[in-house]
């Protein structure tokens, strides 16, 4: 496993840093709510092309509705 | 869903990745801001009240005393490290025992509700346990602020 798993503290820093926030979660979920500033790219449609317009020179964190 | 998000991200070559791994359910305890179509729907903690008294757990009883009395709301908390909610100090016991510290008069481990709920159901917790006061907390246990039941129900009215 080469990711980091984070809990919030380490997020806040991330998110003061610049980093780009993706929820995975369908569409219509992404839609009702989402943390400020995500982006949505469902885990059905996590390709290289969906994450084409992701920047790789900086931190990506990803989330769901409780990381399971 | 987001270690196989993470791990996903991490094949196609992306260099630094994080998976906030309590993710959405997390940052919604927490009483954050949030977008999208129902992020202006009401939660407990838009209209929580933050004046409520606090002290530490070394605190004497007699420091604690006058700023509860001036207090609308007639009693304390008492916070532990990182502002980590302990216990409930009433005005009946800061009447008898000017000396004692707060940690051994308060009431400990005071009921707490989540940020996110929706007001209604605040509530509706309220009368069902018959109680005047919700109080807020974020998942580490840190006090956000109180909802008053008298609040809830001119809401309603």
């Amino acid at each position: 496993m080469s990711y980091t798993q984070i809990l919030y503290p380490r997020l806040r820093e991330l998110l003061d840093q610049g980093a780009q926030l993706v929820e995975v979660l369908p569409p219509a979920e992404y839609d009702e709510v989402h943390l400020p500033g995500a982006i949505s790219i469902p885990l059905k449609t996590l390709d290289a092309e969906s994450t084409a317009t992701l920047d790789r020179a900086r931190a990506v964190v990803v989330y769901c509705w409780d990381g399971l | 869903m987001s270690p196989r998000a993470a791990c996903r991200l991490d094949t196609l070559g992306f260099k630094e990745v994080y998976d906030y791994m309590p993710s959405k359910a997390d940052w919604m305890a927490r009483g954050l801001p949030l977008e999208g179509e129902k992020a202006g729907e009401p939660r407990a903690i838009d209209i929580a009240r933050t004046d409520v008294v606090t002290c530490g757990l070394q605190d004497t009883i007699w420091a604690v005393h006058d700023r509860v009395t001036q207090s609308p709301y007639g009693f304390a908390f008492v916070l532990g490290p990182g502002d980590v909610l302990l216990g409930r100090l009433r005005r009946a016991p800061l009447e008898d025992n000017p000396d004692a510290k707060a940690q051994d008069v308060m009431e400990t481990g005071p009921s707490t509700t989540r940020p996110d709920i929706p007001p209604d159901k605040v509530l509706a917790k309220l009368q069902h346990a018959d109680l005047t006061t919700a109080v807020l907390t974020d998942p580490e246990g840190r006090l956000l602020g109180i909802v008053r039941r008298s609040d809830l129900s001119s809401r309603t009215t």
